[in-house]
């Protein structure tokens, strides 16, 4: 099966294309935009980027496997990151972080039985005076507390529908 | 503005300022009618010093202007930035490029976000007026990935700018031209390495280049001449320009000029972020008069003044020593100046503004183990000192914090901090070796009594920090 992008994101990696002096550098904002569109970087998305690039494969695949962010596997429909450092720990993230995964019946980094979540541990999110934080996807959550983690797992679930019985053939939502 | 964009302002405005503040970089930030639009920024004056800069002034002479304001940078080593800026090597026709460093990443330090998402006009403003000073070509904002919102609200505002001319092809019909393009990062704390932050944006891996020969004033973005800011910095740039580099120079006091955004977190009654005039305050003023003091019935049992690389300071620790200008002092934590200087005479940094107070009710032990936990993490992997060393490091604190300590783990840790540390190619090395060797150098005896305590009552305690 051809790999193939939205017109959308087609559009989008061009237009980053154009905005450095050199090819290459738009790499990073490109896997942003097919992350963000197919939920993980396949090894064909990343042959893809490396035709588009002048690259080698390997030359995409450093910087994938370089950077936290990147995943080369899927991961459930929301992604929570709960911070482990530092002002974060102080305050009380790692009891934070189990009430997310006792709400999911889940461990970190895989994905949730009932596939709307992963969870994970991020390194310092910037937002150490409101200290313990978490982002869900692209939002941030401050000064979290048992009653707010709560309100926020009901809110996911009611926003993010489960997997089926069953899963489907390929194992993705 | 539009709907989107007030979703897009997701960090709640602090009104209540602490009167001990002086507000020059957040001065409307968080003014609950303040918002991100271009008009919004015009109204309250924005623009004019970019319009004075391109239409008044030469480019050397905002230079001379920031040299004059003796500003220091704001991202962590405090580096005169008039000074970065006549580094760089203007003879060799090659392009130059502006880098703003908005990875804001070090553990404790949240200053950026809050300029990023509620003035982005006032960056936007001082890298343009930056830009047309050191005659770049192109400029970029590289920020942290973990900051989704942030990069939208500074792309729509740099579209605004566009628009009017400000950003883009002949800037106010001066015939300069640079545009301004937002680069994304992907969770990597190097890459607030200035020469990793090079690579990053090269599309490469984030491996800090060596220096010399690799000083990004000569050999930086594509081999070209590039000056690296942070966002603080480049903002300062453009209240420079407004009132004058000497003007600027006398807020603070000498070699300390300006304010800065102390960023304050911890175990602390009212932690936050507070703009306060360089040296007039001292570090007891930000933890207790500003921050409020510890919780009810708990006491200090340290202070990391800078960022969790900084070193750390012992509650109940007195410094002495000679200043530069030959007087002596005698400190304890609540008297060190709140300024770049002051914690450095303290054997410590000021880093990047972020201040960390640890109370009497945790484990200092598993403090460090939580902090090497970070480094190593972060550690690039190309130099082995760092890349094993931080490692080591992290899996001993940790195995001592769930009660596997042993007597010589102390003399351990120690020798492998003081061989990590000037050792590497960039300065996580320092960055992952100072926090073992000051928390081990000064807390010795509780490393050692470590290996006395209960193992049992370690591994099933309820509060974790690893």
């Amino acid at each position: 099966m051809a790999f193939d992008l939205t017109e959308q994101t087609l559009a989008r990696i061009d237009q980053f294309i154009s905005r450095y002096p050199q090819k290459r550098s738009a790499l990073m904002m490109i896997l942003h935009e097919i992350q963000k569109e197919k939920g993980h970087l396949s090894l064909e998305s990343q042959e893809w980027v490396a035709e588009k690039l002048g690259l080698t494969p390997i030359q995409v695949r450093e910087v994938v496997t370089f950077y936290p962010f990147y995943r080369e596997h899927p991961i459930g429909k929301r992604l929570i990151r709960v911070c482990r450092t530092l002002s974060c720990a102080l305050n009380g993230s790692y009891r934070i972080c189990d009430q997310f995964k006792q709400e999911f019946d889940t461990d970190l980094n895989v994905i949730s039985p009932d596939g709307r979540v992963t969870i994970e541990f991020a390194e310092c999110l910037a937002s150490c005076g409101t200290a313990p934080v978490a982002m869900v996807d692209d939002d941030l959550y401050e000064s979290l507390d048992e009653a707010k983690v709560k309100a926020l797992c009901d809110e996911i679930r009611a926003n993010t529908a489960a997997w089926a019985a069953e899963p489907s053939a390929t194992g993705a939502p | 503005m539009n709907e989107d964009l007030k979703q897009m302002t997701p960090i709640p405005k602090r009104t209540n300022l602490h009167p001990l503040e002086r507000r020059i970089i957040l001065k409307h930030a968080d003014d609950p009618a303040y918002d991100t639009s271009i008009d919004c920024y015009e109204r309250h004056g924005g623009y004019a010093e970019l319009r004075k800069a391109i239409g008044e002034m030469s480019p050397e002479a905002i230079c001379q202007e920031v040299l004059e304001s003796e500003v220091r940078g704001r991202g962590g080593a405090g580096f005169p930035a008039g000074m970065k800026w006549k580094f760089l090597d203007r003879k060799s026709g090659k392009p130059i490029y502006l880098i703003c460093n908005a990875d804001e990443s070090e553990p404790g330090t949240f200053k950026d976000r809050q300029i990023i998402h509620k003035d982005p006009h006032q960056l936007i403003e001082g890298m343009m007026i930056s830009a047309f000073a050191v005659q770049a070509r192109l400029a970029f904002i590289y920020i942290r990935e973990e900051m989704p919102h942030g990069a939208r609200i500074l792309e729509s505002a740099i579209e605004e700018a566009r628009a009017r001319n400000l950003v883009g092809e002949n800037i106010l019909g001066s015939g300069y031209s640079c545009d301004l393009v937002v680069h994304r990062g992907a969770a990597a704390y190097i890459c607030g390495e200035e020469t990793g932050l090079i690579e990053s944006l090269e599309g490469k891996r984030a491996y800090p280049r060596i220096k010399p020969p690799y000083f990004p004033a000569a050999l930086g973005l594509y081999m070209c001449p590039t000056v690296v800011n942070n966002v603080e910095t480049l903002c300062n740039v453009k209240h420079i320009v407004g009132m004058g580099g000497k003007a600027y120079a006398a807020i603070g006091r000498p070699g300390n000029t300006g304010t800065r955004i102390w960023c304050l977190s911890g175990q602390v009654r009212n932690p936050g972020y507070y703009e306060l005039e360089n040296g007039r305050h001292t570090y007891g003023d930000l933890i207790h008069t500003i921050g409020g003091g510890l919780l009810e019935g708990r006491h200090l049992q340290a202070v990391i003044p800078g960022g969790s690389s900084a070193k750390v300071w012992r509650a109940g620790e007195r410094f002495t020593g000679k200043l530069k200008n030959g007087d002596s002092f005698d400190w304890g934590i609540d008297d060190v100046p709140l300024d770049f200087d002051g914690p450095m005479a303290a054997g410590s940094m000021s880093g990047s503004g972020a201040v960390i107070v640890i109370d009497n009710t945790v484990d200092i032990v598993e403090v460090l183990a939580n902090i090497n936990a970070f480094y190593a993490h972060e550690s690039c992997g190309q130099c082995t000192p760092c890349r094993e060393g931080s490692l080591w490091m992290k899996k001993i604190t940790t195995r001592m914090a769930n009660g596997g300590a042993r007597r010589e783990d102390a003399e351990l840790l120690a020798s492998i901090g003081d061989q990590i540390a000037g050792r590497t190619i960039c300065a996580h090395g320092e960055a992952c070796a100072w926090p073992t060797q000051s928390f081990v150098a000064k807390f010795r005896d509780k490393f050692e009594a470590k290996a006395e305590a209960d193992p049992e009552a370690l591994r099933t305690r309820a509060f974790r920090m690893v």
